[in-house]
């Protein structure tokens, strides 16, 4: 493996972690996690349920904090949830108690002064719901809208407030396969169009691999080379990191034999239990991809 | 499809208004009949009054003025016993809703409290009673207290518990879209549990009839429990048996204003509440 200078893409790069671990009551759920994203990238996670992607996210978002090593946006260590990192959740990222238009200015809300305008804001956010194709709908409540609806509110509740990296967590977890393909192109439309930076959680491969311009398998399906080491159990590790191709915001893409082979390969690496990688010959050849010792 | 019995019943809208009719009827005839019965035996028989005894009754006390004090005297004890009932309930409301969403929201305000919280609310109110009228004397305070004591408790757990159970992420939504943890508390948390409070407030209300008709019956010149425990001991039935209908009739408006302060003011609730 080449060596990498880790302290130039810490400081080169958007996110940045090393040696990250999280243990709930004992157990080790995340083992010694390095992983380093550039601006501009839409990075998906995927892995086995159970494996951890959803708490790296937290970990990420500040809601829970990792037992050892540290979380880096722009070189600064993260701290508790707060305005440069946007999220979206599967559920709940909508307050019920308000209307779409206010669910989306309430952010502006919060952080403007005492005397700011609130019909700029209604301005500004009727903007960004016209950019989710809601703005007819924006003096309804959220349990007035479809799920995939919500979702697009939350998003554009998110954009507004112009956050680093917007993280989301199984976003479309909840939806209909028909409403999830038209979300997921309007995701990437989105992106394209103001080139912001996702890191995306999902336990569907095939969405992992359409969405993202690089895609990071997480996996407690590996082996450390030890004997019997099947039956220690040990944290989630990422077993793959592959750069893709971002080809057409279109869902033929899915079917292509390229992205076939792709997903059958990370299925092998990630998500069977039979098939024991050992940690040196993960597949880590994203140039930023790199492994502390 | 059944009508009435089993599992899978499905009363038609006519049946359902006769079902629902059908006790008050029963309960009217069996006490028309019993009253009948007993006063054809002895006229002047107090314990089942007619119903026209119990009119002329309330005739008196509600739309003739009384001679000593000049003052409809049924108005008076209503107006008497809602000040108390709603003073009293309404400070529980307040002091509840904000104990019990700081508990809920602050984990170091929670572990200096909630210990004593649980304790106190473990004191029978009524056993406080003669409490209050030591250290607060007979008047006003110290029935208010009693109404305010015997309520906040519940009011308190039931806005820690509505707290808790709001959803972690949209705490931290909040957090992510710059709000402050005093935003959070008064801009996300509080307006969605205020429809729960009106709803606690709806079930805080029976107990609150309770300790305003005790602390009445033991102390005051006025009131609606004052009264029927006043003519208690003459025995006053054709008195005592409109002034608990009365009683109750009040408590149903309560319940009803209530009701549809929540559908008017809370569309978002009711429909949450029904998709679960």
């Amino acid at each position: 493996m080449v060596k990498k200078d880790i302290s130039y893409l810490k400081q080169k790069n958007l996110l940045h972690m090393e040696n990250i671990y999280k243990i709930y009551d004992g157990k080790v759920v995340l083992n010694d996690i390095d992983l380093s994203v550039s601006k501009g990238e839409l990075c998906t996670v995927v892995g086995p349920s159970g494996c951890g992607k959803s708490t790296l996210l937290r970990l990420i978002l500040g809601q829970e904090r990792p037992d050892k090593g540290e979380i880096f946006i722009e070189g600064k260590p993260v701290g508790f949830a707060s305005k440069d990192r946007g999220i979206v959740y599967q559920k709940y990222s909508l307050f019920p108690h308000l209307s779409v238009i206010e669910n989306v200015i309430i952010g502006k809300k919060f952080t403007a002064g005492l005397f700011a305008k609130k019909q700029v804001f209604i301005e500004e956010g009727m903007e960004y719901l016209k950019r989710v194709r809601l703005d007819a709908h924006y003096n309804k409540y959220p349990h007035e809208l479809s799920g995939g609806m919500q979702q697009r509110v939350a998003i554009a509740q998110s954009l507004i407030m112009k956050p680093k990296i917007l993280l989301m967590d199984e976003p479309f977890g909840a939806l209909d396969p028909g409403t999830r393909e038209d979300i997921q192109v309007f995701l990437l439309e989105l992106w394209e169009d103001i080139k912001m930076n996702i890191f995306f959680v999902t336990h569907d491969l095939e969405e992992a691999v359409f969405l993202g311009t690089r895609i990071i398998v997480l996996s407690q399906f590996y082996t450390d080379g030890l004997p019997n080491d099947q039956n220690t159990p040990k944290g989630a590790k990422i077993v793959a990191d592959h750069a893709l191709e971002r080809i057409a915001a279109s869902t033929t893409v899915k079917k292509s034999i390229k992205n076939r082979e792709l997903i059958e390969q990370i299925k092998l690496d990630g998500f069977s239990p039979e098939y024991l990688q050992r940690i040196s010959e993960f597949n880590l050849r994203h140039p930023d991809s790199f492994q502390t010792i | 499809m059944p009508i009435f019995w089993g599992i899978h019943a499905k009363p038609p809208k006519i049946w359902k208004i006769v079902l629902g009719l059908l006790p008050f009827i029963i309960l009217v005839s069996v006490y028309l009949t019993a009253s009948h019965v007993r006063l054809e035996r002895n006229s002047d028989d107090k314990l089942l009054p007619s119903i026209g005894k119990m009119i002329q009754a309330v005739d008196g006390l509600a739309f003739t003025k009384d001679k000593r004090k000049g003052e409809y005297l049924m108005l008076r004890d209503t107006l008497s016993s809602l000040k108390r009932l709603i003073i009293g309930v309404l400070a529980a409301a307040v002091v509840g809703l904000f104990l019990g969403m700081n508990l809920g929201v602050f984990p170091g305000f929670n572990a200096l409290l909630m210990p004593f919280v649980t304790f106190i609310s473990i004191i029978p109110s009524l056993s406080l009673l003669p409490i209050l009228f030591i250290s607060f004397g007979i008047d006003e305070m110290g029935k208010v207290i009693l109404i305010f004591w015997g309520t906040f408790i519940l009011i308190t757990r039931d806005m820690y518990l509505a707290t808790k159970a709001i959803h972690e992420e949209q705490i931290i939504k909040a957090l992510t879209l710059g709000a402050s943890q005093f935003s959070i508390v008064y801009k996300i948390v509080l307006p969605q549990i205020m429809p729960r409070l009106i709803e606690t407030i709806r079930l805080c209300l029976g107990g609150g009839w309770l300790f305003l008709i005790a602390s009445e019956a033991i102390a005051a010149t006025d009131g609606l429990g004052y009264r029927i425990f006043l003519v208690r001991r003459y025995m006053a039935m054709d008195i005592i048996i409109p002034y608990v209908l009365w009683i109750t009739f009040l408590g149903y408006m309560m319940d009803l204003i209530l009701r549809l302060i929540i559908k008017w003011r809370y569309s978002w609730y009711v429909e949450m509440r029904k998709g679960g």
